[in-house]
């Protein structure tokens, strides 16, 4: 009876949690449906603000730029990441200490801080635009796929590469089919973490931008005084759904895997 | 083996010189702006003046609200982590699904829709005034701010929690159980100091963004209230002035490598305790 008490309680404060965490978000889809340009005024039903969406190339730019950048920023920091996790794993202790607090000072620094760091650095010998938010965003990336990817790198078998190469592969035929395989699920995770990281941020990008360019955060940001369009609402909820899809369909993927991982192991104790 | 390892570490050759173009010669360049003047003539007035009144305020104020959100986050955290492990999908991903769906909504127009929910004649206060309750109002106060920041920054709390927790060897606990330890007991003297490397991270990442992030500031107070994040935007966007507004940014970075050392020594303290 007072586990049965218990579990309702527990379950009952996930659904809490779930409401504050989900309030706003489904306050912006509403708004996506409503026929007013007033954010405070119940107008009716409409969906005209998802045609309008088509033709809004402000929008349209702003969106290409922010997932081209994404897209960018992630890959090029998978490559060097993936490629500095091999490399500070097999450093000697004291520079891979080193390495390892150099990695930590973006995510420990007030983005703030780093953000005009860059910029003051940068205007130095290039305009700002979008490289220079490009190389922002790859700087705070790197650490995220560092960090998802040595976990893999301290515990993948180093024998099966060496065995690959004693039996005639060359090493960059026994790096990608032996040695990486053994990586890509922090390279996944890393690539995926850094994707959203750059998606999500605006500080960083609103320091290094400089004029001409604009993110979604950004745009958005500089339209809160004007009044916030309501065809970003119909954007932001359409990226929500099919990020919810996307999500629903991954996490159905790795947790058949994970369990055949587990059963594998089980059968080691039996 | 070891030359096989040598030649390994030629790998990171790239984010070397990343690391030392894009980390390190930064962190120079905006503390060489932070000790000079506009003629670049060496001077600490540009760090010292977080000591003037209002940015101390702004700095006290900030900490304030750090400290309240990180708080508040733990203390949301871990019933949301021990009730989802509870669940028999607790390994599925769920809990990862439902923290990071939210972040993908773009953070700004999230706080404007807190905004319409906090503010005086928003969707709360017609909720609160539909049952009969009036003169509750937390719009544009320190409340609503913390809402914002705990809103933004509670997933990066509970996720390394979680994974510390369900890390947890179920046998332990277990075992614990059947020696007799009472429910209490067995959070606070298994589950507790075993997440102790989660909280840690959780807290780092709550607590430096919390203290900054004045975009949160700007739109759930009103304007009035001020975080330090807040001041050194201003010194930058509107006053132009940089080498103040340097000269903050590293006052600042002192203060946060002051207190999360302060954090980091009594973490290492408490693990020594718990085993």
């Amino acid at each position: 009876m007072v586990e049965k008490l218990k579990s309702l309680l527990s379950r009952f404060y996930i659904l809490i949690i779930i409401l504050f965490l989900y309030s706003p978000i489904a306050v912006l889809i509403i708004l996506s449906f409503n026929d007013s340009r007033s954010r405070v005024v119940w107008g009716g039903f409409t969906i005209r603000w998802y045609a309008a969406l088509l033709h809004n190339s402000q929008i349209r730019v702003a969106l290409g730029t922010t997932f081209l950048l994404a897209f960018l920023s992630a890959f090029i920091s998978l490559v060097i990441g993936t490629a500095a996790a091999l490399g500070i794993a097999s450093m000697k202790k004291r520079s891979h200490k080193l390495m390892m607090m150099i990695t930590n000072i973006p995510m420990l620094n007030a983005d703030i801080v780093t953000g005009i760091a860059l910029m003051l650095w940068i205007i130095q010998f290039m305009p700002l635009g979008f490289g220079s938010v490009l190389i922002a965003h790859i700087t705070f990336n790197i650490p995220y796929v560092i960090l998802a990817v040595m976990p893999k790198v301290k515990t993948m078998n180093i024998s099966i590469y060496n065995a690959g190469r004693d039996l005639g592969a060359g090493p960059l035929r026994a790096f990608f089919e032996l040695m990486l395989p053994q990586l890509s699920g922090g390279m996944i995770s890393g690539f995926f973490m850094a994707f959203t990281m750059s998606m999500d941020d605006f500080v960083i990008t609103y320091f290094t931008k400089g004029a001409g360019v604009n993110t979604l955060s950004t745009m958005i940001y500089g339209e809160i005084k004007k009044g916030i369009k309501p065809e970003i609402y119909a954007l932001s909820t359409m990226i929500f759904v099919l990020v919810l899809v996307i999500l629903m369909i991954m996490n159905n993927m790795p947790a058949k895997e994970k369990r055949k991982g587990e059963e594998e192991r089980g059968n080691v104790y039996d | 083996m070891d030359k096989v390892m040598n030649r390994r570490s030629v790998l990171s050759g790239p984010y070397v010189v990343w690391a030392l173009g894009f980390t390190v010669i930064p962190l120079i360049v905006i503390i060489k702006y932070a000790i000079s003047d506009r003629t670049g003539a060496f001077t600490l007035s540009n760090i010292l003046a977080i000591f003037d009144p209002v940015n101390l305020k702004a700095l006290i104020f900030s900490l304030e609200i750090a400290i309240g959100c990180t708080v508040v986050c733990i203390l949301l955290a871990y019933p949301l982590v021990l009730a989802i492990s509870r669940l028999k999908f607790a390994r599925s991903g769920f809990m990862l699904v439902i923290l990071i769906l939210p972040m993908w909504m773009n953070f700004i127009l999230k706080l404007l829709a807190w905004q319409m929910i906090l503010s005086s004649n928003g969707i709360l206060n017609m909720i609160i005034r539909a049952a009969g309750i009036t003169g509750f109002d937390i719009s544009n106060t320190p409340i609503s701010i913390m809402i914002g920041v705990i809103y933004e920054y509670f997933p990066y709390m509970v996720l390394p929690v979680f994974d510390a927790v369900i890390a947890i060897d179920a046998d332990v606990i277990e075992a614990a159980r059947d020696l007799g330890a009472k429910k209490g007991t067995v959070f606070w003297k298994i589950i507790f100091p075993l997440s102790l490397p989660g909280l840690m991270s959780g807290i780092t990442m709550v607590f430096v963004p919390s203290m900054t992030s004045f975009v949160t500031a700007d739109i759930l107070g009103g304007g009035k209230l001020q975080l330090v994040g807040n001041i050194i935007e201003q010194e930058f966007i509107q006053s132009m002035n940089w080498n103040l507004g340097a000269g903050l940014s590293v006052a600042l970075m002192i203060f946060i490598l002051i207190s999360m050392t302060f954090t980091v020594k009594k973490d290492e303290r408490e693990e020594e305790e718990a085993w």
